[in-house]
């Protein structure tokens, strides 16, 4: 329909307005963060919000990187999120080839198991993962972080990735099969690169997932230059407490990351939420 | 031949071996030892005794457990309400390639991207009593009483952190919703129109009934999200003042690693896994449902 027609009939000219403000409303607390974040503490505390800024400065955000230890907690996030992310996509192909291609007692069972544990109220692991860290030895290390993210997203990247192998036509691996190709090498050469729109969805997805995690980082790291930036926020606004310029500069700089993510691999990102939903 | 046979039975359980050990590692067993955790007094530190029914005597009696719960049961009764409704809408209305469709979908689905704890402390400061953006509205406008010191108002606190929580929600029920309708068979709904329905009516006995599987998955996720709540308190008032932000993952939280009684959190949570796992069956059987259908 051409803008002009649909602007035609007055009830749609009203709705489509009251869209546009709701929207616009909607967008009102990344705005306001934003203006926050280039003024100064004082100059809104003594002037109020709504004032012309006195000074536009990147004061803020340069407390925050340097002193509020943004610079050490954000490539930490990358520290954890990049190794779980491809571990968790290695082992779930894995584990989804075997549920999806092979007939065998107790096939649906384990895949209950995994759709059902991605609805876990993941609470309830807490206190033995922590436990088992500490038995470990791998407590306030990145690895404890990365092998619990890797084993608790394998629940639902399995049940999305299984879905998708079923979809793939079984002639083509039954061929490579008659050739003399081996499982593995078909599962890596063959089944892999044919999911590759599955995995990029899920991986956009799950990069979003486990970089935004908050509580494992509480609960599995203490040491302050671990932390991802999740955790590094949480401490930056108890260090900050009077000044929300700075953590709110530290939280648009968190976002940062997320955010390319997302504008370059939006699609992937809409795809992964809804074929994990609609399945 | 017979070595063959074998090794093609043996192949599935090559491939899920490494994943399956990871996963009873950290998700299978750690689930079953919460149980035994719960029944048992252990602080964190010294190996646990068991104690039996003790933690859940004591939790049934704690007036702390009574306030989180109904705080958890407002979450979900506002999370399976609001998002569903307005996700609905909107993916309703900007199903139909009205101008600038796009532009309004990225917009109430980029909350999403944030991360629940940039989400309460940018809510944190919109909500500060003082200069914050929302107060200092109202009195801009003259509506002075209606500034309230909204995380500090024990009326109030816990609507204004679920209120932040269904801010990041709509969107997420708006795209599955808009994955449903894109999946409606577009002859079902111009035969509706053909038959005489007005818009009103095609929607309400054609396309709702069609996007009821997508609704089942919508309130299950609204559900156990509700249940699993924990980020915005922990970041916006830690479930204060005095508890009345309290929600089940939270008050854990606290007992099990600031006060460590760990038995006492490992309760709180098996009390948490029961209300979800109702939810969780019936996810599972819609899944089996649509296993039977292949």
């Amino acid at each position: 329909m051409s803008a002009r027609r649909f602007f035609r009939s007055p009830w749609r000219t009203a709705g489509y307005i009251l869209l546009v403000i709701v929207t616009l409303l909607w967008l009102v607390p990344f705005g306001q963060a934003i203006l926050t974040s280039f003024r100064s503490y004082d100059d809104i505390m003594i002037r109020g919000f709504f004032s012309l800024p006195q000074t536009i400065s990147l004061n803020s955000y340069r407390e925050a990187w340097v002193r509020g230890g943004l610079s050490r907690y954000l490539p930490n996030s990358f520290i954890i999120t990049l190794p779980s992310l491809i571990l968790t996509l290695l082992f779930s192909s894995l584990s989804a080839y075997a549920l999806a291609r092979f007939r065998f007692p107790g096939n649906r069972a384990l895949y209950f198991l995994y759709v059902g544990g991605t609805m876990l109220p993941f609470q309830v692991l807490m206190l033995p993962v922590f436990r088992l860290t500490n038995a470990l030895g791998l407590y306030d290390t990145y690895w404890g972080l990365i092998a619990f993210h890797t084993a608790f997203q394998l629940g639902f990247c399995t049940f999305l990735l299984r879905n998708y192998m079923r979809t793939v036509p079984g002639e083509i691996l039954e061929a490579a099969r008659m050739d003399g190709c081996s499982e593995f090498r078909i599962w890596w050469q063959i089944m892999m690169p044919l999911t590759l729109p599955a995995l990029a969805a899920l991986a956009t997805l799950e990069f979003t997932w486990i970089f935004n995690d908050y509580l494992w980082a509480i609960i599995l790291l203490r040491s302050d230059s671990l932390k991802p930036v999740t955790a590094g926020l949480a401490t930056l606004q108890g260090q900050y407490v009077m000044d929300w310029t700075v953590i709110v500069a530290g939280a648009l700089l968190a976002t940062i990351p997320t955010v390319i993510v997302f504008i370059f691999l939006q699609r992937y990102f809409i795809e992964g939420l809804t074929l994990g939903a609609t399945k | 031949m017979r070595r063959k046979m074998f090794r093609s039975r043996l192949t599935p359980y090559l491939f899920l071996i490494g994943p399956l050990i990871l996963y009873f590692i950290w998700v299978v067993g750690p689930m079953l030892y919460t149980i035994y955790l719960s029944f048992t007094n252990w602080d964190g530190v010294s190996s646990p005794a068991v104690t039996g029914w003790r933690n859940y005597q004591k939790l049934f009696r704690d007036p702390v457990f009574y306030i989180s719960l109904t705080n958890n049961l407002k979450w979900m009764l506002c999370f399976i309400t609001i998002p569903v409704v307005v996700g609905l809408a909107l993916a309703l209305v900007l199903n139909r390639n009205i101008p600038g469709a796009k532009f309004f979908k990225t917009s109430f689905y980029s909350p999403m991207v944030l991360s629940l704890v940039v989400c309460g402390l940018i809510w944190s400061w919109m909500y500060h009593p003082a200069k914050g953006l929302i107060n200092e509205t109202f009195r801009a406008v003259g509506l002075d009483m209606l500034a309230k010191g909204w995380l500090s108002d024990r009326r109030l606190v816990m609507w204004a952190i679920i209120a932040v929580g269904v801010w990041r929600q709509v969107g997420y029920v708006m795209i599955l919703y808009l994955a449903g309708l894109q999946g409606i068979d577009p002859t079902l709904v111009d035969a509706s129109r053909v038959d005489g329905c007005n818009r009103w009516q095609t929607i309400r006995h054609v396309i709702l009934p069609l996007l009821t599987p997508v609704t089942v998955v919508v309130v299950v996720i609204s559900i156990i999200d509700s249940l699993r709540a924990f980020d915005l308190v922990s970041v916006m008032t830690r479930g204060g003042p005095y508890y009345s932000s309290s929600v089940l993952a939270n008050f854990m939280y606290i007992e099990a690693f600031n006060n460590y009684k760990m038995g006492y959190g490992a309760a709180i949570s098996v009390i948490l896994f029961l209300l979800s796992a109702v939810f969780i069956f019936i996810y599972l059987w819609r899944v089996l449902q649509t296993e039977l259908e292949y």
